[in-house]
């Protein structure tokens, strides 16, 4: 008679359970906050909404007092300083990736790196500071769409130049040395081999670029200007912004004019939700096609 | 065997035989321009960078140790006339609502990471997380701000708490990304020889996995808390305006380094713009701080990408 085997199967241990559960919970945290942020946000969007209609992002006059909201040139002005910021940014960012990955020395490369990355840990407030005190007083910009597109513009080079040069480091160096052994100099080797290579990974980190330009408050709030109800392609004149106006007029507004800003908040929310996504979903296209996977 | 010889060269052929040697031509002209234009580029991005320090630290090194320590230790004058320190108050607001932050979003997202890649993978909720980590990310800095306002402030009032909240939004999406990409590092025959020798899954992340990966998960971290700690939107609704020392986190109005330069920077008066500067250097000392240890911590790293 076979004495009958001890039982090898593994049993759920209660402290192993336990685990799986909390961080299956802190995993969750992501998506309750979200969801709180898009409903508690949209509710308090709501009264404006329903008294402005759809006048709310076709109207240019915005006059709390007269509890008129018209959303229009806040809207214009953070798409326009915004591409401003991108006109400035893109060749720089890309002419910079290009250098530090196909023409600067090796031993140069990573200096190189953690010097551009520094630009990213100077906190907006402080590009702020600058742009109001030193940019728009000592170079007679004022404040100005085209300031506050200067102070954006050296706010993404960063982002855009690193998402670049990692999009660039993917190309196949076989590539490359095919293209320089056919007798290709080196522009015509960047030409042929690189730029065709991450295309759409380029195209992506300028979305990101694009996205962090349009959600930037403090340092906007600082050098915009904020005028009222401005449209103009003048980049010498003064403008606003959504969320520098948020910034702005926050702490002097009534309960329908913090629903209208909110109901900017919101609009910047999804604008920017939509432009994020879209990138996120070029680059990791591009990456994943250049791994050959 | 004979190896293939070339064909003795005729006379009539040496004169056609190019000229291999590399001659300046329009292309290799045009191949030296663009290089140039590259290397202007990185001036260009060169200037701000080495322009605004300059400014930070010429401007805020005279204000912030004219008065050592006084600077770092005393009061925000109530007078935004006067001339003087200090940026006391700011200081101790920062840390408290950062502190707080941290302290949150740290453990919350390391968790969450540990749960997407050890817990998650080709799991379809998952991969829902991960998508909304990325699309958390780009919510604009003031969003978080308003929400938390909505959420706490209005209930609760003002705090540095409040900030906390706000800047554990912010930072929570970074960390759970780079956290999970050091995880990612961690060889699988870690795990497989802990599982050999018996032990449970929990224990074996505990144990092996997030000791193999802490260097890299500290570094992700410090670099979030750096650019937690100078952010402003998110502050302003919720923690509220002071100028004196406020030590409580959970309750009162408090202040931070970044709202101060915010408000300062467009006053008028000498003093106030002095005291933007000083603080606009504290702030940036800070963050490179936090910065260079997280660096640090990455060089230390075992697993590298």
């Amino acid at each position: 008679m076979a004495a009958t085997p001890p039982d090898l199967r593994g049993h759920p241990h209660r402290a192993d359970t336990a685990f799986g559960w909390i961080v299956r919970g802190a995993a969750t945290i992501v998506l309750v906050i979200l969801a709180t942020i898009a409903i508690v946000m949209t509710r308090r969007a709501v009264p404006v909404l329903s008294h402005m209609g759809i006048e709310f992002f076709t109207s240019k006059r915005w006059s709390a007092p007269q509890a008129i909201y018209g959303a229009l040139p806040f809207l214009f002005g953070t798409l326009y300083t915004a591409v401003i910021a991108l006109v400035i940014a893109v060749p720089v960012s890309l002419g910079v990736a290009l250098f530090v990955t196909q023409v600067a020395p090796p031993w140069l490369r990573r200096p190189m790196i953690y010097v551009i990355d520094l630009l990213a840990v100077v906190p907006s407030v402080v590009f702020g500071l600058w742009g109001v005190l030193v940019l728009s007083q000592h170079f007679g910009l004022g404040r100005s769409f085209l300031t506050a597109g200067i102070i954006l513009a050296i706010m993404v080079t960063p982002i855009i130049t690193s998402l670049a040069r990692e999009v660039i480091e993917t190309t196949p160096p076989t590539d490359k040395e095919g293209a320089l052994a056919l007798g290709a100099t080196r522009w015509e080797m960047i030409m042929a081999t690189v730029l065709p290579h991450s295309k759409g990974g380029l195209v992506g980190a300028v979305m990101l670029g694009l996205g962090r330009a349009l959600g930037e408050t403090i340092a906007a709030a600082l050098v915009i200007g904020s005028a009222i109800g401005q449209i103009t392609a003048n980049p010498f004149a003064a403008g606003n912004s959504m969320p520098a106006v948020i910034a702005n007029e926050w702490g002097e507004a009534d309960s329908m004019h913090k629903s209208a800003l909110i109901a900017l908040a919101v609009t910047l929310f999804i604008i920017t939700i939509i432009v994020n996504l879209v990138a996120t979903a070029i680059v990791q296209r591009s990456m994943r096609r250049s791994r050959g996977l | 065997m004979a190896v293939a010889v070339a064909p003795v060269r005729e006379a009539s052929v040496v004169s056609d035989v190019p000229d291999l040697r590399a001659r300046p031509s329009w292309r290799s002209a045009k191949s030296a321009i663009m290089t140039g234009l590259m290397m202007l580029a990185v001036v260009v991005v060169a200037i701000p960078l080495v322009a605004i320090l300059w400014s930070v630290i010429d401007r805020g090194a005279g204000v912030a140790f004219r008065a050592f320590p006084s600077f770092f230790t005393a009061e925000v004058p109530t007078v935004s006339r006067r001339v003087g320190p200090g940026m006391g108050p700011a200081i101790v607001g920062t840390l408290l609502s950062t502190g707080g932050a941290t302290v949150m979003a740290v453990p919350l997202g390391v968790l969450g990471a540990i749960y997407l890649h050890e817990y998650g993978a080709g799991n379809r909720f998952a991969k829902l997380v991960r998508f909304m980590t990325t699309v958390m990310t780009g919510v604009p800095s003031i969003v978080m701000g308003l929400f938390i306002y909505l959420v706490w402030t209005l209930h609760f009032g003002y705090s540095a708490f409040g900030g906390s909240l706000a800047l554990a939004c912010l930072m929570l999406p970074v960390v759970i990304a780079s956290s999970e990409q050091m995880l990612r590092l961690v060889p699988p025959t870690l795990r497989e020889a802990a599982y050999a020798l018996g032990t449970t899954k929990s224990r074996t992340i505990a144990t092996v996995v997030v000791p193999a990966a802490l260097p890299g998960i500290v570094s992700g971290s410090l670099l979030a808390i750096a650019r937690a700690a100078g952010e402003t939107a998110p502050l302003m609704f919720a923690v509220g305006a002071a100028n004196a020392f406020n030590p409580h986190l959970l309750s009162g109005a408090n202040t931070s380094l970044s709202m101060q330069i915010f408000g300062n920077a467009t006053l008028a008066f000498t003093g106030a713009q002095e005291r933007a500067w000083g603080a606009a250097l504290t702030l940036v000392g800070i963050a490179f701080l936090f910065t260079l240890v997280a660096r640090i911590a990455t060089a230390r790293f075992a697993f590298k990408r």
